[in-house]
């Protein structure tokens, strides 16, 4: 990862200097190693560019904004969220012509918080050792294998595939990321009874504190001002009142990405309080594959999602009473 | 001092729950929280900051306040009542602590905030001092001392036991119903444990952030800092960071219409919403630098001119490692306050 990042950076001053671009969208360095912050760069701040495996952060959905300035912006896409910027032209969010994109070979993102859930505290600065992680903390030297502290998304990799770019920045060397079946778990939830899953949700959905990180981190989220924020539309809700808003605000969430949703895994990346809102969108995804073929949303950008496209094959809405089962 | 085996918590938090309420970090799906106590909660001893503060027990993120029922031209109010559960508040850090002092000047002020008072009234608060700060912490940067919190009762882990002191009127009620769990507890080990805390907390990477460059004369200056752009630039305005916060405190007020009537609640606002103090006129914060800004000048500058310099942040570390960008007041302070130096 180290030769990728001096990669992008020769290639972010090449493209500045030349004027290709007139700023760089990439991560800028934290405190502590694995707090990044997306940023954008001008020459002189790239000393605090950097790539590592806390590089996680999906930066196509900050190209909205950018594409509303003056001139070409460079950002780095990972192989996965080059379907989401695919997604977002597909959608007319972003200007294409004001991009440049830079695909960036990615070994698999690590998620700080696996790393505190083994119980490793005061995490000062991480060190990635081939397949293991070196992790200085207050309480002395920690190990863990790189492995065990991949975000969920990336174990279950779309793979090393760059749907949308200008150039690709990649090592050659062989590697492999993920390998999970991202529907196991769906399956798992689908065998239970109605009230096993109710009950499953509610413990997740209850710790819900409706801080919206979940619907402003996803690409798919769009709308420049969402019903629930509008105090005109008569549902603005800041706050879950009761356990029905919890559960329909993510349902209807759910809802209004299906088939538009990449998978990208930013939704259950950022929220706060851990509630795996991935496992509702692959639902969708699962189901929108079983009833209208196979369909990767952001794969490229010119299909019709299934959701927006009627054809005379689609399932009848009975579908809904055929598969609902008894309480 | 008392002291009590830790094996035997269990039979603290029973005897507790006898004869109120009990509300402690309890884990469910992973994360915890806090929760009420049930012989079966998931307790946990060990957890240094629950994802969400113990402002909750105070303050909770919805309350219902009026309803309002409508029958042909009359109009019946009905207040609600206000909270008359008696609680124990079991487990609160040092910096959360600290957070109600800082929630006290807002809610307590004239005119008082009723609902805010009597759950306060009614609450003992039973503190635990820490043992493993997280690299996150920086309460001592704000007068916090993680190894000595207040509190209605103290408490201390140490070595397989839980020491346990009272400070207040309060807290010694609580421990005369307790009492005969206990025995006799020895301080010099106590002393020794804190000593060890405090030396960790000096060496933390946040220790040393400087808060002499934000003084209520420096407000001009500081607002109209060219770094504020940069630094909120990949801000979500999501307002998890105010959601987290102990010492946020900014609510509004909602009608929500049954069809046949209104109930009036309150509910947690963020100063980093889109419509935050919305005025007839419209916002004076278009836009999220704005936004970012005033969340930061608020803590930092604004609530200090209006509370004798106690800055309204603990340090608690929360929107440090909360934040899906990782854009935090850490790192607003570092480098605000930087412009002093140059
Ligand atoms: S990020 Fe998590 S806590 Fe916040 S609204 Fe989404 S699901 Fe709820
Ligand atoms: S719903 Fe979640 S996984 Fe799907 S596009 Fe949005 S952020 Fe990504
Ligand atoms: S600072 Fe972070 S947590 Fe706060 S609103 Fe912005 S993105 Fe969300
Ligand atoms: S601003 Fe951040 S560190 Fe300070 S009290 Fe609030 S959440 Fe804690």
């Amino acid at each position: 990862m180290q030769r990728v990042a001096e990669m992008m950076l020769e290639r972010a001053k090449a493209l500045l200097a030349d004027g290709t671009v007139n700023r760089v969208v990439g991560w800028e360095m934290g405190e502590f190693f694995y707090d990044l912050t997306p940023a954008v760069f001008t020459a002189d701040g790239l000393d605090k560019f950097v790539y590592n495996g806390f590089s996680g952060a999906n930066l196509s959905k900050y190209m909205i904004k950018e594409c509303a300035k003056d001139g070409k912006a460079l950002v780095f896409l990972k192989p996965c969220d080059t379907y989401s910027f695919n997604q977002l032209i597909n959608e007319h969010r972003v200007d294409r012509e004001k991009v440049y994109i830079i695909g960036v070979e990615c070994r698999g993102m690590i998620d700080i918080r696996k790393i505190r859930d083994m119980g490793i505290k005061g995490v000062t600065a991480i060190r990635e050792e081939g397949e293991e992680l070196i992790i200085d903390t207050i309480y002395g030297e920690k190990k863990c294998a790189r492995k065990d502290a991949l975000l969920e998304k990336c174990l279950c990799c779309k793979g090393q595939e760059f749907v949308v770019y200008d150039e690709l920045l990649t090592t050659g060397e062989a590697f492999t990321v993920g390998g999970n079946n991202r529907f196991a778990k769906v399956a798992e939830l689908e065998a239970m009874t109605p009230g096993e899953r109710f009950a499953f949700w509610r413990n997740e959905l209850s710790k819900c504190i409706r801080c919206n990180a979940c619907r402003n981190v996803c690409p798919a989220c769009s709308c420049l001002q969402c019903v629930f924020d509008n105090p005109k539309s008569g549902i603005a809700s800041k706050a879950n009142a009761d356990d029905f808003e919890e559960n329909m605000f993510h349902i209807i969430r759910a809802f209004h990405v299906a088939g538009r949703c990449t998978d990208c895994g930013e939704c259950s990346r950022v929220c706060p309080q851990g509630i795996p809102l991935h496992l509702l969108n692959r639902k969708f995804i699962k189901d929108v594959n079983e009833f209208y073929g196979e369909f990767q949303a952001g794969a490229d950008n010119t299909t019709k999602y299934p959701l927006t496209n009627f054809t005379k094959e689609d399932v009848e809405p009975s579908i809904v009473t055929n598969r609902g089962g008894e309480n | 001092m008392l002291k009590l085996s830790l094996n035997r918590v269990g039979d603290l938090f029973a005897k507790i729950a006898e004869a109120q309420a009990l509300y402690l970090p309890v884990e469910k799906a992973g994360q915890v929280d806090y929760d009420k106590w049930t012989a079966d909660a998931k307790v946990s001893m060990d957890h240094l900051n629950t994802a969400k503060s113990a402002k909750d027990l105070f303050f909770p993120q919805v309350e219902r306040m009026v309803d309002f029922k409508m029958e042909g031209k009359n109009i019946e109010i009905k207040p609600h009542a206000l909270s008359d559960e008696k609680f124990v508040l079991f487990g609160v850090r040092a910096c959360d602590m600290k957070s109600m002092e800082v929630l006290d000047k807002v809610f307590l002020a004239e005119p008082v905030d009723s609902f805010y008072a009597a759950r306060r009234m009614n609450g003992t608060v039973v503190t635990m001092a820490c043992s493993e700060p997280e690299e996150s912490c920086f309460c001592n940067v704000f007068g916090v001392d993680a190894a000595e919190p207040a509190g209605d009762v103290v408490t201390w882990k140490v070595d397989g036991e839980l020491y346990w002191k009272a400070l207040t009127e309060k807290g010694e009620a609580l421990t005369e119903q307790i009492k005969a769990l206990m025995e006799d507890g020895d301080e010099a080990k106590v002393e020794e444990s804190k000593a060890a805390v405090r030396e960790i907390m000096g060496k933390l990477p946040l220790a040393n952030l400087n808060l002499a460059p934000f003084q209520p004369e420096k407000l001009n200056e500081m607002f109209n800092s060219p770094k504020w752009a940069k630094l909120s630039e990949a801000c979500l305005g999501c307002g998890t960071c105010t959601f987290v916060c102990p010492t946020c405190q900014c609510y509004d007020i909602r009608d929500y219409d049954t069809g046949h009537g209104i109930q009036r609640f309150r509910c947690w606002d963020s100063c980093m919403y889109s419509d935050f103090t919305m005025m007839a006129h419209g916002t004076n914060r278009p836009d999220q630098m704005q936004r970012f800004r005033q969340r930061f000048m608020h803590k930092l500058i604004y609530f200090p001119s209006n509370n004798d310099g106690m800055y309204s942040c603990v340090g608690c570390g929360r929107c440090v490692s909360k934040c899906p960008i990782s854009m935090n007041i850490a790192k607003v302070i570092k480098a605000l306050g930087e412009d002093k130096d140059e």
